[in-house]
Formats: C-alpha cells, sequence, structure tokens
C-alpha cells in the first residue's frame, strides 16, 4: 500500500476516562487511517459521544494519550483542537439557533480567519474585505451541502434533516482534516438518511478522514472502511464491515442491549 | 441575516441634532435637552451592556461600579492632582479594563452565571470603597469642583455644547458596537450565547471573547462616568449603587436585549421616567420599576423594540 494512505491521521493510546466512579472509556486504543471513513458504534452508553468529547477537547481524559498528526492533543481546549483541523457535530443538534443558516457556517470560518473585535469596530477595509471573503466561502459550503436557497432563513426553521446537514457544513467550513460526526442520521426518514449517507461519502472524496457515530447499522455497512465496536467503555472488535457483521461478541453485547440495532 | 438599517441610524442622528431647537421654542420641553444628557450617559453604558447581555448572553450585576470608577478616578485625578480631564478619563477607561478582567477572568472561564455572582459582590465592594475611603473619596459627601470640559481652549460649558459632546461620543459607541456585531467577533459573541461547546469546536476561544465584551462594556460605562462626572462637577456614591446597576438592566429589558436600539429606547425611557415623569411615586418608584420590567417580561421579552415585530406578525396572519 501507498505510505500516506496508511498514514494514521489520529492515534488514541491508553485513554481512561473517568466521571467519578463510573468508567466510560477503559484503556481505549485505536489509530484512524488517512482519507478513511472508521464507524464507531456500541449500544447505548458505551462512551462513543465521551470518546468524541475527549478527541475534540470539551474535557481532557483522565488518562492516556491522543496524537493527531503526530502531535499530542489531549491537554488542549476545543478551540485549539478545532484551530489544528478537528471538528465535529453535535449527537444533539448544537446550531446557532439565533442565526441565519449562511451565519452558521460563517461562525465556522471563524477560526481560518482573523480580524479583532478593534478592527471591526472601526470597520476597517480590511475587515470588509475579510466579511466578503467569509461570506463567500460560506456560499461554496452550503453550495456543498445543498442548502444554498435556505441561506437566509433562520436555522431554527430548517426540517431535522437539513439541520443536521447543516451542522455538517458548520463543521466543514472549519476546513477540517477530520470531522466527528456524532449520530448523523438519528431521527431523519429514509429519504433524508440517505442525503445524508452521500454527504459524508463526498466529504471523503474531498479528502477529509471521517469518525462515525451511528446507530443505523445501514449506513454504517454501506459507507465506513473500518468499524470499531465499544461495550462499557472497551474495544470489544475492530475490523472491516463484513468481520464485524460476523463477529460474535459484537451480536452479543447488540442482543444484551434493549434496542435491536440490526 | 443580521443586518442593522442604516437609515433609522441617521433619522435618529438629525432628531438629536436639532432636537435642542425644537425644545428651545417649547417651555414645557426646555429642560429636556439637559435630561438628555443625561440619557445619553446611560446609553453609553447600556450599549456596552447590551452587547455583553443581549449578544453574548452574559450578565452583569455591577456595572454601577465601572460607572463609578469613571466618575471617581476622573474627579479624584482632577480635583487633588489637577490632572487634564481629558486624560483622566482615559485612565479611568484604563483602570475600568484593568478591574474588568481581574473580576472577569475567573468568574467568565467558568460556564454559568458566576459572572452574575462576581459583579455583584464586586458592585457591592466598590461601594463601600466609594464611602469609606474618605481621604481620597470624600466618603458619603462626595468630591466636588470637579472641572468641566474643554478641547484646544472650548469650553464645554453649557447644556448645548455637552449635550453635542455626549451625544457625539454615543453615536461613536454606537456605530462601533454595531461594526462589531455585524463582524466576525459579533457572531463569536452570539454564538457563545447560545452554545459554548459548538462555539468552542467551531474554534472560537470562548472565554477569550467573554472577557473582551465584558471589558469593552467596563470602558464605556467608564466613559460615561467620567462624563457625568465633569458635568455636574459633583460625585457622591449614592449615584453608583447596587439600585442604579439594577436600573440599567431594567433599562435593557425595557428597550429591548436583542437589539442595541434596545439599549437606547430603554436608556432614554428610564431617564424620562425616573427625572419627569415618576416623580410622584417617590418612595414607590422602585416598585413602579419592578412592575414595569414585570409586565414588560411576560409581555414584551423583546423588549419595546420587540414590538414592530409582532404587530407585523399580526399583518401577516
Ligand atoms: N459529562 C458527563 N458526566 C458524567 N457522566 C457522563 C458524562 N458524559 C457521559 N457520561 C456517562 O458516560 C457513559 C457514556 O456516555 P456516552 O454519552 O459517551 O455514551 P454513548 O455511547 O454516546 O451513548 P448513546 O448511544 O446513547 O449516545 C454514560 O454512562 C454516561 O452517563
Ligand atoms: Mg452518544
Amino acid at each position: 500500500m501507498n505510505e500516506t494512505l496508511t498514514e494514521h491521521i489520529l492515534e488514541v493510546e491508553e485513554v481512561v476516562m473517568a466521571f467519578g466512579g463510573l468508567m466510560a472509556l477503559i484503556n481505549l486504543n485505536f489509530q484512524v487511517k488517512k482519507g478513511m471513513i472508521k464507524a464507531i458504534i456500541g449500544p447505548n452508553g458505551a462512551g462513543k459521544t465521551t470518546l468524541f468529547n475527549v478527541i475534540t477537547g470539551t474535557f481532557p481524559p483522565t488518562e492516556g494519550a491522543v496524537r493527531f498528526k503526530r502531535q499530542s492533543i489531549e491537554r488542549l481546549k476545543a478551540h485549539e483542537i478545532a484551530k489544528l483541523g478537528i471538528s465535529r457535530t453535535f449527537q444533539t443538534v448544537e446550531l446557532f439557533t439565533n442565526m441565519s443558516v449562511l451565519e452558521n457556517v460563517m461562525v465556522g470560518c471563524h477560526t481560518r480567519t482573523r480580524s479583532s473585535f478593534i478592527a471591526s469596530g472601526f470597520r476597517l477595509p480590511q475587515v470588509k474585505r475579510k466579511e466578503a471573503q467569509i461570506r463567500s466561502k460560506a456560499m461554496e459550503v452550503l453550495e456543498f451541502i445543498g442548502l444554498t436557497d435556505r441561506s437566509e432563513e433562520s436555522a431554527d426553521s430548517l426540517p431535522l434533516g437539513d439541520r443536521k446537514i447543516l451542522e455538517i457544513g458548520r463543521a466543514l467550513a472549519t476546513e477540517p482534516e477530520l470531522v466527528c460526526l456524532d449520530e448523523p442520521a438519528a431521527g431523519l426518514n429514509e429519504t433524508e438518511t440517505q442525503a445524508a449517507a452521500d454527504l459524508i461519502k463526498r466529504i471523503k472524496e474531498k479528502g477529509i478522514t471521517i469518525l462515525l457515530v451511528e446507530h443505523d447499522m445501514k449506513v454504517v455497512m454501506d459507507i465506513s472502511d473500518e468499524i470499531m465496536v465499544l461495550n462499557y467503555g472497551e474495544k470489544i472488535a475492530e475490523g472491516i464491515p463484513e468481520e464485524i457483521q460476523n463477529n460474535h461478541k459484537v451480536i452479543e453485547a447488540y442482543l444484551g442491549g434493549e434496542e435491536d440495532y440490526a | 441575516m443580521l443586518r442593522i438599517r442604516k437609515l433609522p441610524i441617521i433619522g435618529f442622528a438629525l432628531f438629536i441634532i436639532v432636537f435642542p431647537w425644537i425644545a428651545g421654542t417649547i417651555p414645557a420641553i426646555g429642560n429636556y435637552p439637559d435630561l438628555m444628557i443625561f440619557a445619553g450617559i446611560y446609553c453609553l453604558i447600556t450599549i456596552g451592556l447590551s452587547l455583553l447581555m443581549g449578544y453574548a448572553g452574559q450578565i452583569s450585576l455591577g456595572q454601577a461600579a465601572f460607572y463609578g470608577i469613571g466618575a471617581y478616578v476622573s474627579a479624584i485625578l482632577t480635583v487633588h492632582f489637577g490632572l487634564s480631564p481629558w486624560f483622566c478619563m482615559v485612565i479611568g477607561m484604563l483602570i475600568a479594563s484593568a478591574v474588568a478582567v481581574l473580576v472577569g477572568v475567573p468568574s467568565l472561564k467558568l460556564r454559568g452565571h458566576y459572572l452574575a455572582m462576581a459583579t455583584l459582590a464586586f458592585g457591592i465592594i466598590v461601594f463601600i470603597v466609594f464611602n469609606e475611603e474618605i481621604e481620597w473619596t470624600g466618603g458619603p459627601d462626595g468630591i466636588s469642583g470637579i472641572p468641566g470640559l474643554s478641547l484646544f481652549g472650548f469650553e464645554f460649558d453649557t447644556v448645548l455644547k455637552y449635550y453635542y459632546l455626549v451625544w457625539f461620543l454615543v453615536f461613536a459607541a454606537f456605530i462601533f458596537t454595531i461594526n462589531v456585531i455585524q463582524s466576525r467577533s459579533g457572531r463569536a459573541l452570539r454564538a457563545i450565547h447560545i452554545s459554548e461547546a459548538a462555539s468552542s469546536a467551531m474554534g472560537v476561544n470562548v472565554s477569550r471573547f467573554k472577557i473582551m465584551v465584558f471589558v469593552y462594556s467596563a470602558i464605556l460605562a467608564s466613559l460615561a462616568g467620567s462624563l457625568y462626572a465633569h458635568y455636574l462637577n459633583f460625585i457622591n456614591p449614592s449615584t453608583f449603587d447596587l439600585f442604579f446597576s439594577i436600573k440599567l438592566l431594567i433599562m435593557i429589558a425595557l428597550g429591548g436585549m436583542h437589539e442595541v436600539w434596545g439599549a437606547i429606547v430603554g436608556a432614554f425611557l428610564v431617564t424620562f421616567l425616573s427625572f419627569e415623569w415618576l416623580h410622584f411615586f417617590e418612595e414607590f418608584e422602585v416598585i413602579v420599576y419592578g412592575i414595569i420590567l414585570l409586565l414588560v417580561t411576560i409581555f414584551l421579552p423583546h423588549g419595546l423594540v420587540g414590538i414592530p415585530g409582532i404587530v407585523k406578525g399580526w399583518f401577516r396572519r
């Protein structure tokens, strides 16, 4: 295989996340290859969202290391990690409901632009120029995710499917190399789910690596290159979709759960 | 898309420019330009507070303290040290910023309403200092003999001249603030208001922006305080008590917190209410404010500037 293809963009090493006595992640080790879609699945409470929170700097892990492009990031703040090139969406959509669709994406451009509070206050020429740049970049992102016609609408007014898509767009506006998508298809109908899956594939085609948490097994099996299974904070399996589908530990973990994900 | 229209601003500016002449011809409102100086001074504070509270979603219950810091720094440095008032004004703003950083950094790094608590305590402490540091502040008697303002030999020694000075500064602050709101920084502040988690995931340095906007609100309050001191030539602590901080909140709640216009409408209304229209309530004034605030929060959650939106809503139906 080509050297660049096998390069690990993210390495998680012996990560432990404890909330008081509750162990949400236990000695977790895994790597993500650049340019891949890696899915993380597991029953409710397995620690998937917690893992995203650790990777994106919501809170530091209790123990262990997280490396992004060989750089340790486990003690960095969320905004610093965003700047390095990791972005995310949230399981419960966290759009800026006080803004338009376009403005939401424009906030995503925040980290790739500079313009100070004071310069903005005086509306210096360079600020105007940058605003125009941010706007056109945000429009490009809207074009990519297919929400151009709704750019001026309030983010709040969109149907759930589009809100989830917009959240992905906002994450893309940060120009990430790795995006963490937390259940992008949850609550969506079949057409919306298909649209989300297609979008994720197109993001991959742009060369962006994707970490995907998703309960919809059809989506996961369809688009993932690799799957990791978490259960009670521990990795119980990892491999290509075919291997995971036939793994008895995985089947057991899911059958033991309250819901049927098959 | 958030766009603040220029036309109303120009209209308002024209109104402010011609108002003293109109008032001059109508004896019943002959004293209004004087009141409008106070309204303008309050506008400076509420504009900053609106950015802090309405846009960034952070609560300050101690804004009167920054107002007081500006007034006392100006008063003490001019009266005791004979320094230039303009220079003292800048020193006041620098001290207010430094204090805002000291108060803001520990409380704004945490999520939740720690700033409200910290500023409440801070306001009370500053008020005590004004009362107790008699050697410098004159204690409850305050400081008198504060010089007026002059620029290159031009004295701002009449109501009219001071009126234009104050309103020039209000417009400067207003436009600066509007520019900030319509920029990357403004979007970051509005984003923080809704979700700190999402903002920081987008690369917004949440605590830095919160501190910045808090410092900005402190600077404007301090400037207002200096203008107050140089206008009245006399200050005492009672102007800068907790009730005034609350009154500022009433102003922006009444006018509408989510638009800078609300800060201006609210400051105007409360100024005229308290100096002119609510006089006969005397000690019951506080209760009247309480009732007004209650009615506004229930029936006009977006304040008075929200009314056009409500009316438009009726017509659409
Ligand atoms: N901030 C927190 N404080 C305390 N406990 C937490 C916190 N976040 C998560 N947990 C706990 O950690 C465990 C893992 O939760 P997590 O949200 O990561 O699960 P998940 O795999 O994302 O589940 P789901 O599929 O339901 O989204 C749960 O027991 C949860 O209650
Ligand atoms: Mg989750």
